[in-house]
């Protein structure tokens, strides 16, 4: 028993158990924001020196990041798969799109707030149906999720604008910046700031006892409750983050794009969330930025590929999601770390070279 | 009165086709532990290369034939290529790799027959309240139950079959070809899928067809509790009928959404399904 769950635990997480680094000498929070200051920092410099439509893909990528990161939190850290997680996204998308549209006045963080507080909701029901669900049920449970959920637009067509969606525009920029700052800039820096802040919340969370008891629920279950852990409300919880951070992804891409439409949330983003996290490297949040880098440019590449060798609109239409679902199946035949666990060898390695080379000196 | 006899009636017929695409699932997962999420896709394919055959010679059994065939073929090949080197890996990992697989092929199907409809026939005529089609569709999936559950029970090859799933080891040990038995187990599952993707389909193809009929296969399957393919027809049938009056009287948007609240429900009260034995936890 005891090989078979560390066998489990290698398999999925390699590195994951560490003890918390203190390798700065500050506490974990102090670090992580100082981190994440550090990276919008270079976020918002990049920004100025990058086209208009470089601004929106690295917009892309950080909605796309905060998706994948919740869903790792909820697959690598505590073992519950879901095929659903573009259904948050939706929540989230029709959330802030209904807001806008009904409620003006709102200023847009009150709208990101309540499209994450929406999806917290939707995520309790769903994880306390998901806390007695093991492995291929929750699979299952969680696909007819998202395949059955953007269906609910076409019943109150009124509402929710049935398969056109809802089209809007977020007015969020200060005055101040109207002439100076365009657009697509101000949206990745509102963007980030959110996707940054959200990051530091669950490194924190992670790498706190509440992650350690949710490695521990995915580990060994029996273990984990004769240790006096209370493993439905840990999975509940579990569940509602990573919900939450869905609906942040959600809201973050209606506010970016100006639309939320029931044809962008299809089955296929949830899937392709999950192929974002595999490649990454579940278990492990710098995972969840590789994922999410992927995902933007894979759909790019295909594009420009598409272009180049002038292919079909048959061909091109369809080449990201052969493209996704390669890299599904190699990856988890030919490298179950994914991308962070070769970044990992690499840094193990480096660093090994490095006390030789002292060790020689 | 009338407009419920029809829903019934409508719910008998589509309930048969979840049946066999939930037979499907439950005939791998006996052998296997795997929920086979690439089910529909292997079942799309062929129902595509029969679309191709149809336009080509205008027989529809020999499209038939020929689906099944390659439904055969698809899951043996499956099994060997890409669930064989997963043996010792996570319960997670042939999830994934399944569903990589479903992305792949749905992709390959659009690229090849694009996303457009395409008009896919019925095996008889489809109109009336209980047409020909319907009455074919319901006998042709009773007979395949029935088939596998005699093969099971009753062949020198069902036992060998049981044997390899329940326990390998002592079976190797007698002299079962174990791993023969696993891709022949997924072949057989593949046919029995190509055949629910025959009679799903029509009127039109096109390749996220099979996805509405995948979960509602996936909740009967799991309603019959994943291991008892007697409960998994009960349970095609209950889920097609429900579904049915859920469509009729509320809204057929409404039906992948009832369809998970049917599903939550039941495992809600029995985690191992209606018609599952719970497995004793090991500590």
């Amino acid at each position: 028993m005891p090989a078979k769950s560390t066998a489990l635990r290698d398999r999925l997480t390699p590195g994951a158990q560490a003890p918390a680094r203190t390798s700065a000498g500050l506490p974990p929070l102090i670090r992580h924001l100082l981190l994440a200051l550090a990276a919008l920092a270079v976020i918002v410099g990049l920004t100025f020196v990058v086209d208009p439509f470089t601004n929106v893909r690295l917009a892309t990528v950080g909605y796309y990041l905060i998706a994948v990161a919740g869903l790792t939190l909820l697959t690598g850290f505590n073992g519950q798969v879901s095929l659903g997680h573009g259904a948050f996204m939706f929540i989230g998308a029709y959330t802030v799109a209904l807001l806008v549209l009904h409620v003006p006045s709102l200023p847009f963080w009150a709208d990101l707030l309540l499209a994450a507080a929406a999806s917290g909701v939707a995520g309790t029901l769903a994880g306390a149906a998901a806390a007695r669900l093991h492995g291929p049920y929750l699979a299952g449970a969680t696909l007819a999720l998202a395949v059955g959920l953007p269906a609910v637009t076409q019943r109150f067509p009124d509402l929710l604008g049935g398969s056109n969606g809802l089209a809007f525009t977020v007015n969020s920029r200060p005055a101040a910046l109207a002439g100076t700052i365009p657009t697509p800039q101000w949206q990745a820096w509102v963007v980030w700031t959110t996707v940054l802040l959200a990051l530091v919340v669950l490194a924190n969370l992670t790498r706190s006892r509440f992650g350690r008891t949710l490695r521990a629920v995915r580990d060994d279950e029996v273990s984990a409750e004769l240790a006096g852990i209370h493993i439905g409300r840990t999975k509940i919880l579990a569940f509602v983050l990573s919900a939450i951070c869905g609906g942040l992804a959600g809201g973050l891409q209606a506010f970016l794009l100006g639309t939320a439409a029931p044809g962008s949330f299809t089955p296929v983003l949830s899937l392709s969330l999950l192929a974002a996290m595999v490649l990454g490297g579940i278990g492990s949040m710098w995972g969840a930025l590789w994922g999410a880098l992927a995902l933007v440019y894979f759909q790019a590449w295909s594009e420009d590929l598409t272009h180049a060798l002038d292919l079909g609109t048959d061909i091109a239409n369809n080449l990201p999601l052969a493209v996704y679902g390669v890299v599904l199946i190699v990856v988890v035949l030919a490298f179950p770390q994914g991308i962070q666990g070769g970044v990992r060898a690499l840094r193990t390695r480096l660093s090994r070279l490095r006390r030789t080379e002292e060790g020689s000196r | 009165m009338n407009g419920f006899l029809a829903l019934t009636v409508n719910g008998v017929a589509t309930g048969a086709v979840y049946a066999a695409l939930g037979l499907s699932l439950v005939i791998i997962y006996r052998a296997t532990r795997v929920i086979n999420f690439a089910q529909p896709a292997l079942a799309l394919i062929s129902t595509y290369l029969a679309y191709s055959v149809n336009k080509a010679t205008g027989s529809y059994w020999l499209a038939f034939a020929v689906a099944l065939v390659a439904g055969a073929i698809l899951g043996a090949l499956t099994e060997r290529l890409l669930i064989r080197p997963l043996r010792n890996r996570t319960e997670l990992s042939p999830v994934i790799v399944t569903l990589g697989l479903l992305m792949v092929l749905q992709a390959v199907s659009g690229m090849i027959w694009t996303n457009e409809p395409q008009s896919f026939p019925y095996a008889f005529d489809f109109r009336g309240l209980f047409s020909s089609s319907n009455l074919f569709t319901v006998l042709v999936v009773l007979g395949t139950a029935a088939g596998i559950l005699v093969l099971f029970r009753f062949t020198s090859l069902g036992l060998r079959l049981r044997a390899a799933a329940f326990k390998p080891e002592v079976a190797r040990m007698l002299g079962v070809r174990v791993g023969l038995m696993l891709t022949v187990g997924w072949a057989l599952a593949a046919t029995v899928g190509a055949l629910a993707g025959l009679l799903a389909t029509p009127p039109f193809l096109f390749p996220t067809v099979l996805d509405g009929v995948f979960v509602y296969a996936l909740t009967a399957a799991v309603i019959g509790g994943l291991d008892n393919p007697a409960g998994t027809v009960l349970g095609g049938f209950a889920v097609g009928i429900g579904l049915s009056y859920v469509s009729g009287y509320l809204g057929p948007e409404l039906v992948t959404i009832a369809a998970l609240a049917i599903l939550v429900l039941v495992l809600a009260l029995r985690p191992n399904g209606l018609f599952g034995r719970a497995v004793a936890r090991r500590v």
